[in-house]
């Protein structure tokens, strides 16, 4: 779906042109044209169902983990058909935050430089630097900065979330996906989620996924409405819950079904 | 009325599994104060030195429980040191989808690994005597040929010894290991399988880092009940290992004995003193069994089972 005239400043991260994806014969998403902004926030809404996760895990080929699915058309990343890459490739340039906090068993420190280690990472000063800066940018240095040695799993989920999205962080993402970051959280530590993505745009492309429309009005630069398995509308933030096209999308936002 | 009939109820059904707790308690309790009321007389004699001493000629009243010892300690430590590998290779072939196994074929994989714990010992024992000595023979000539230097190997092989033991021990220990590995990477939570795929590991990097660390405690309580299991195990190791019991034989294709295959084989002309020794072995095993079996309760203890702490 292309962008209305005021955008045309912005660089594209990423673009989906015609795409279908399959599980085994069940065409779970339809025929998608999509752009992904660098450096901005967007957010993928809709009913349960609608695809909106399933779209999501395609940008970081989860669903090859999984036998009997299939891609069809494009996900370009700067003009690279992420289709066509080694999956492992995609997912060291892709990051990914889940629905619940998944910490590996490990210390706070090793939980972030893992990322680091199986990249070939050896420096240990170049480790330690880069295991900071992704604390700090996930906003949890200040609180775990004297316990990196302790187990992840000793955190707060709250911290925990943070910690998860340090990990992405750290490895420097083209492209950051959260499937529903704050689903299994408190509201105050979904707002500390909040706060620290919004700080983060600017810095890198994040793709949210969220069933909560407050929370897209209230991170993201550009909001895209999917309903079984389509793309229904996609536009700047303010016009999907304003001033949407479509009157599926109108309906959807202002609570009429869902 | 009607209540206070069904609390006598409750009363009473509480006091049979009461009842059947202690039993099991006084049965354990009674068969170790049996055991070493019977083996006083050796208890008396030797002292703690039994245990390690070397020597075995009954009508001379030499005896020495060290050989035996050393053979049980060996014959289960090698046996899962080939076994473990297996074991949690089998497992993670399983239960990590390196290739797409169909759940059919999981299934009877898992199933025909089952089986080899549903085999009977004695037919181990067959199948070793019959089938996998005169197979280990060429091998073992081979083995004592290039490397009879070497100490492991310094003895010619004359069929029955450590090595067709520990063999067939680690084939019987084999299915425990394999599906508490099973058990243990199962109990994981999915979430840490594609979080670690997610930053971009492979499968084989998401094993090795991620998974195998974290259900590893488990996995070592599972290959302690093995050990248990092999420490213990008496018919196809008697069948198989030669039943040496007077000295220390440190080549594996020498022949040896264990406290289990020592107590089988005597048993039946034992008299006297020699009773009261075989008693003592009993006891000395039973002590390692229970170790063992502590040891990995212990551990299966210490660790929440999926690794995952607090919500």
């Amino acid at each position: 779906m292309e962008l209305a005239q005021d955008q045309l400043g912005t660089q594209v991260k990423a673009q989906v042109k015609n795409f279908s994806f399959f599980y085994g014969s069940n065409k779970a998403i339809k025929d998608v044209d999509l752009e992904v902004l660098d450096c901005k926030v967007t957010s993928m809404i809709g009913p349960s169902g609608c695809g909106k996760t399933t779209l999501l895990r395609c940008f970081n080929r989860m669903h090859d983990l999984y036998p009997g699915t299939r891609y069809e058309g494009e996900i370009l990343l700067e003009s690279q058909n992420l289709l066509s890459l080694d999956p492992i490739e995609v997912r060291m340039r892709i990051g990914m935050v889940f629905q619940k906090p998944n910490p590996f068993p490990k210390s706070i420190f090793e939980n972030i430089a893992y990322g680091l280690r199986i990249r070939g990472v050896k420096d240990k000063g170049v480790i330690n630097e880069r295991v900071e800066r992704a604390l700090r940018d996930a906003a949890i240095w200040d609180e775990v900065k004297d316990r990196l040695k302790d187990m992840a799993f000793n955190l707060s989920g709250g911290q925990q979330q943070r910690l998860c999205i340090a990990r992405a962080l750290a490895t420097d993402p083209e492209i950051l996906l959260f499937d529903e970051p704050t689903s299994a959280l408190d509201p105050i530590a979904t707002a500390s989620i909040e706060e620290l993505v919004i700080g983060l745009k600017g810095k890198v492309t994040i793709l949210i996924v969220t069933h909560n429309m407050q929370q897209a009005v209230r991170i993201s630069d550009y909001t895209a409405f999917m309903y079984l398995g389509e793309l229904v509308e996609f536009d700047r933030t303010d016009v999907i819950f304003n001033n949407a096209a479509q009157q599926r999308t109108r309906e959807y936002v202002s609570g009429q079904f869902g | 009325m009607a209540l206070y009939g069904r609390k006598i109820g409750h009363r009473l059904g509480v006091s049979l599994l009461g009842l059947a707790a202690l039993l099991v308690a006084i049965v354990l309790v009674a068969l170790f104060l049996t055991l070493v009321v019977a083996a006083w007389p050796a208890i008396a004699r030797f002292g703690w030195g039994l245990i390690g001493a070397a020597g075995w000629a009954p009508n001379r009243q030499v005896f020495g429980l060290g050989p035996a010892l050393y053979g049980t300690v060996v014959s289960g430590v090698l046996a899962l040191g080939l076994a473990v590998p297996v074991g949690v290779g089998v497992a993670l072939l399983l239960t990590e989808e390196f290739v797409f196994l169909p759940r059919s074929l999981q299934g009877i994989c898992g199933f025909l690994i089952d089986l080899l714990a549903a085999i009977p010992s004695v037919v181990y024992g067959l199948w070793g005597i019959f089938v996998l000595i005169p197979a280990l023979g060429p091998l073992a000539a081979w083995l004592h040929g290039v490397l009879g230097d070497w100490v492991l190997f310094a003895t010619p092989f004359l069929g029955r010894g450590m090595l067709p033991a520990v063999l067939v021990l680690a084939l019987m220990v084999l299915p425990t290991i394999a599906a508490i590995a099973r058990q243990s990477l199962g109990s994981l939570d999915r979430e840490l399988r594609v979080a670690a795929m997610a930053v971009g590991a492979t499968r084989w990097e998401a094993v090795r880092g991620v998974l195998l660390p974290a259900a590893g405690t488990r996995i070592l309580g599972g290959v302690l009940l093995a050990l248990g299991r092999a420490l213990g195990e008496t018919m196809a190791v008697t069948m198989l290992i030669g039943n040496v019991p007077d000295r220390i034989e440190a080549s594996l294709l020498a022949p040896s004995s264990t406290i289990a295959s020592l107590i089988a084989n005597e048993f039946a002309e034992a008299r006297g003193l020699q009773v009261a020794v075989l008693m003592y072995g009993a006891l000395v095993l039973l002590g390692l069994v229970a170790g063992v079996h502590g040891l990995a309760e212990g551990i299966l203890q210490w660790r929440s089972p999926t690794g995952n702490g607090r919500p």
